[in-house]
């Protein structure tokens, strides 16, 4: 059953990585809240499930912070939508989490790929 | 409010957008309308949780959570009308009556003078007043004109210095006197104090010049009470001592000189001082002790350097000061003076120094009867409390945290200690106008600006807070100790919670038994000791005496014809109507003035002197103020006249210290020589019983009176004593006239003796009221304390009391067995008050009079009155527990 597959795929973020997620998701564009759970889960071959719980928080966390600005648009089909987009400092933000994340991903590679060191 | 308002709408709008577009992606992808949109909320997860969540990522809900606490809060508090009430009216006495006496505090002993940087001010004196000769002006530490000029003249830890003595000046011209609170200040005064003329001008460096004429600057408050604040007084005269002085100017508004508590009406330069008061006055004399030195330390300078540098000039200072008069056994204590700075920026005051003690002991007082107000309260909320046992259990069930409740308890409090806070202040208002005014009884010329500054606001605020933490902390940690446990599973009755609950509510009973106790014990005993300053026999017989005062200065009589001026005067008053006696005296005993010198008796060769308080008096002031005569004679104006021996009448204490064992009449003693008198020798002509000098609580000192017909240099002033069983207002009136038909310009002020000595005890009778008052108001809150937590213990055992009774218990026991529950409380608490009263007593022991903080008699009253206080307000519960029907009480389970 391809719901309880999608379930055992899943992996629970760490903490701090949702935020890098939806900046990473907003560098292509202004896109509302709904918009960026669907695309962490598409290209994530929905592997990565985003709990509203924590996204909508989350957004509003970043907003404060200055990173991402929101604004309502008025969507096709007249209904109201609050739509984020990336500011300066959310750029400068995402880029110094990125190269973070790239030590992290190293770090932790090498910790799990080393070859066991001999006793003698 | 509006923009938080809006942003919870926000994601509100947010979230929803959220869900219509995931229903929208399944139902594109085939899904049933109602499966979509059911799938799509539960994908989404609890909508309110999500948007409380976001909502406090940006931190405004502690404002709307402060909101709701307050909504429900006041609803609660309008739905329980009888105990808001109640709650509100003891926090609005309590908190009324400390912040009454604070503001009194606050007005004498806080509170800056009103002049610019009055932290700078400090007062130069003698650190060691011992030593000091001569004439004494104020009731505060002086200095004579030669020191103060010295002080001018050499002085370095200052910026400037000024000096000022107090005197009262009379403004009528005959008859009765119109009495003004005068100032003399010199040149330097209104400059360095940086006071403002409000019309004309005020006093100058080159107005003080010795010679120089009279000049007077009106007080603002004087200006409008006299003048009405008619700016053409400036340049009109005003006659002070009979003599015209002109006016000047007028000093700022809110400037009242240098005294708190008393506003001065004119102010006179001190050069004039031999113009107002003719001939060689203080201001040369070298021994008139009437000034007052204030100045302002220089920058870089400290009340300590300036102190050591005021050490350093002393010697040079007071040698080159020294009066050719001075006695010569105290020449050398002079030479040895040392003057010293001390901070002054509060001004001096004598309010203060009489009643400072007094008002923070009150203020002990008043706030003990906060904290019994306060332990009702947190009874009367744990009662509340466990009524909501069942609310507080669902909304831990349902998720609220302990802490949300606890704050909403505490919102409660709050609410009430702030509503009592506003009332108490609003109560504080009238109140300290009571204790103003109980304190002007003595003293009419007291001014007290009891104006509500930011201390008293703080102080009544800070009340508010710790009353609310008193009573609404600890019931609000109770109700919610159990958490869910004991959630719903009834009234939790006999569970552990409850009875730890009924704990702390005997706890706080047994402390309002205890501090009960402490404040009826110091009320007996204020009570007490003003009983015994009351009933105490001064030695002389006050009632029916009335004082005339006799100003003659402005009749110009010269000393040669003064003793036969004052001898008409009496004989006159004499043959008045219904008056029984007269008699003239110079210190009239328990007016305030005194007089003393060391004596000496002639045998003893070491001339070691005893200090003996002195009195010159006519024939007849024994018999006037019934003193009885033990030996000898009283004075005879025929036998003791300026050319025979000089004769001393002496009272059993002289007797008893310096004639031991010898018969006093007929003895001979020796007084020291002063400023203005020689060594002389006396002999006792009569003995007479010990009568109270100058204070109704001291021991009675060696006295000696001397007779007023041999004085050889007669003042112009005179009191005369006149006994009288007319009512005083008909005597003083006959003097009046007999007085300006003999001449219109002799001035006249009268005391009724029984008033002046009763004025001598306000502070006794303050004490003894209030603490009467405070004693009462928490036996009555105990009383209330005690009732209600019985009350709720025969509420509680109500089931377990039907049992007893159906297995035989008679109503008797069950009676008994609530009065011994009852008993033990209280017993607990009166032992723990008696501990207290015994440790805090010696606070009060300089208030006392005649009996010590740990008199027996007074320890057992307070704690005999209190039992019984106690015993009526468990015995109504008591009886309704003994009259509990068993089947009744059976079926309530």
């Amino acid at each position: 059953m391809a719901k309880t597959t999608r379930y055992q795929n899943r992996i629970e973020l760490l903490q701090g990585t949702l935020d890098l997620l939806i900046l990473q998701t907003l560098r292509w564009g202004p896109q509302h809240g709904y918009g960026v759970a669907q695309a962490i889960r598409a290209n994530s071959s929905e592997v990565l499930q985003v709990d509203t719980g924590s996204l909508y928080p989350a957004l509003h966390r970043l907003e404060r912070r200055g990173w991402i600005a929101a604004s309502w648009k008025v969507s096709d089909n007249k209904q109201r939508t609050r739509v984020y987009r990336l500011t300066a400092p959310g750029r400068r933000q995402l880029q110094s989490e990125r190269s973070k994340w790239a030590q992290l991903v190293e770090a932790m590679g090498a910790v799990l790929s080393g070859t066991k060191r001999s006793d003698a | 409010m509006t923009s938080w308002r809006n942003r919870d709408k926000d994601i509100d709008d947010e979230l929803r957008g959220h869900l219509d577009m995931a229903a929208r992606d399944r139902m594109e992808r085939g899904e049933p309308r109602t499966d979509a949109e059911a799938a799509a909320r539960r994908e989404f997860g609890n909508v309110l949780t999500i948007q409380e969540v976001t909502r406090e990522t940006w931190g405004w809900m502690w404002i709307e959570r402060l909101g709701q606490d307050l909504r429900y809060a006041t609803r609660l508090l309008r739905r329980n009308p009888g105990f808001t009430l109640v709650a509100v009216l003891s926090l609005a006495l309590g908190i009324g009556a400390n912040t009454a006496i604070f503001q009194v505090i606050d007005a004498i002993r806080l509170r800056t003078l009103p002049v610019a940087n009055p932290g700078e001010l400090a007062e130069v004196r003698l650190v060691d007043p011992d030593g000091m000769r001569g004439n004494f002006a104020s009731w505060h530490s002086t200095l004579t004109t030669a020191i103060w000029e010295q002080i001018r003249l050499r002085q370095q830890g200052f910026s400037g210095v000024f000096a000022t003595g107090a005197e009262s000046f009379n403004l009528a011209t005959g008859g009765e006197a119109r009495r003004a609170q005068g100032l003399w200040v010199s040149g330097e005064y209104f400059r360095i104090l940086g006071v403002q003329p409000a019309a004309g001008r005020v006093l100058s460096d080159a107005d003080d010049r010795r010679g120089c004429a009279a000049q007077v600057v009106l007080s603002y408050p004087f200006w409008q009470r006299a003048y009405g604040g008619d700016r053409s007084v400036v340049g009109r005269t005003l006659t002070i001592e009979a003599k015209p002085v002109e006016i000047i100017g007028v000093a700022q508004a809110g400037f009242f000189g240098l005294e708190v508590g008393r506003s001065f009406d004119i102010a006179l330069p001190i050069c004039s001082e031999p113009v107002i008061r003719g001939g060689a006055g203080r201001l040369d004399s070298g021994t008139d002790w009437w000034l007052m030195v204030m100045g302002r330390v220089k920058p870089g300078w400290s009340v300590a350097s300036a102190t050591a540098s005021l050490n350093t000039l002393s010697p040079a200072l007071f040698n080159a000061t020294l009066p050719a008069n001075y006695p010569a056994v105290s020449v050398q204590r002079y030479r040895d003076f040392k003057l010293a700075a001390y901070e002054a920026g509060s001004g001096i005051s004598l309010v203060r120094e009489q009643y400072e003690s007094p008002l923070w002991y009150l203020l002990g007082t008043a706030a003990l009867v906060l904290m019994i107000a306060c332990a009702n309260l947190a009874n009367l909320l744990l009662a509340r409390a466990s009524a909501r046992q069942r609310e507080f259990a669902v909304r831990l069930g349902l998720g609220a945290s302990r802490g949300r409740i606890i704050r909403q308890l505490l919102t409660e409090s709050l609410l009430l200690a702030g509503a009592g806070a506003v009332a108490g202040a609003l109560l504080a208002i009238t109140l300290s106008g009571t204790l103003l005014s109980f304190i002007k009884a003595a003293d009419q010329s007291v001014v007290l600006d009891l104006a509500v500054d930011w201390r008293v606001l703080g102080f009544t605020a800070l009340l508010a807070v710790l009353t609310c933490v008193l009573f609404g902390l600890a019931p609000a940690l109770k109700a919610t100790r159990g958490g869910t446990d004991n959630v719903i599973k009834g009234s939790g009755r006999g569970m552990t919670s409850d009875r730890e609950r009924v704990g702390l509510r005997r706890a706080l009973v047994v402390g309002q038994v205890a501090l009960s106790l402490v404040l009826l014990v110091g009320a007996l005993l204020f009570v007490r000791s003003l009983r015994n300053l009351l009933t105490i026999d001064p030695g002389f017989r006050a009632a029916g005496v009335v004082v005339a005062a006799i100003d003659m200065r402005q009749l110009g009589v010269p000393v040669e014809g003064r003793r036969a001026a004052r001898l008409e005067m009496i004989d006159r008053i004499r043959a008045l109507p219904g008056l029984e006696s007269v008699a003239h005296a110079d210190v009239v005993p328990l007016s305030g003035s005194s007089w003393g010198n060391d004596v000496w008796v002639e045998k003893d060769s070491s001339k070691r002197g005893v200090g003996a308080v002195f009195n010159r008096a006519s024939r007849g002031y024994f018999n006037t103020l019934g003193i009885p005569i033990v030996a000898g004679r009283d004075f005879d104006p025929g036998l003791d006249t300026p050319a025979t021996p000089l004769v001393a009448i002496v009272n059993e204490a002289f007797a008893r210290t310096l004639l031991s064992g010898s018969a006093p009449v007929g003895a001979h003693f020796t007084v020291e020589a002063t400023p203005s008198s020689p060594e002389r020798t006396y002999q006792v002509v009569g003995l007479v019983k010990d009568a109270k000098y100058e204070s109704l609580r001291e021991d009675v000192a060696p006295g000696v009176f001397l007779a007023d017909s041999q004085e050889t240099r007669p003042g112009q002033r005179a009191q005369l004593l006149v006994r009288s069983s007319l009512p005083p207002d008909t005597v003083t009136a006959q003097i009046t006239r007999s007085l300006a038909e003999l001449n219109p310009h002799i001035g006249v002020t009268y005391t009724v003796m029984t008033t002046q000595i009763a004025d001598t005890l306000v502070r006794e009778r303050l004490m003894a009221t209030l603490s009467g008052f405070f004693g009462g108001l928490a036996a009555a809150l105990t009383l209330v304390g005690l009732y209600g937590v019985i009350a709720y213990t025969v509420a509680r055992r109500t089931n377990e009391i039907g049992i007893r009774m159906a297995l035989g218990a008679g109503r008797g026991a069950v009676l008994s067995m609530i009065l011994r529950e009852a008993g033990l409380l209280v017993s607990i608490g009166i032992a723990a008050g008696l501990a207290l009263a015994l440790a805090g007593g010696s606070a009060a022991s300089t208030l006392l009079f005649g009996l010590k903080p740990d008199d027996p008699l007074t320890l057992a009253c307070a704690a005999a009155l209190l039992a019984a206080v106690a015993l009526a307000a468990s015995y109504l519960p008591a009886r309704a527990a003994s009259k509990i029907e068993p089947i009744v009480a059976l079926r309530i389970e």
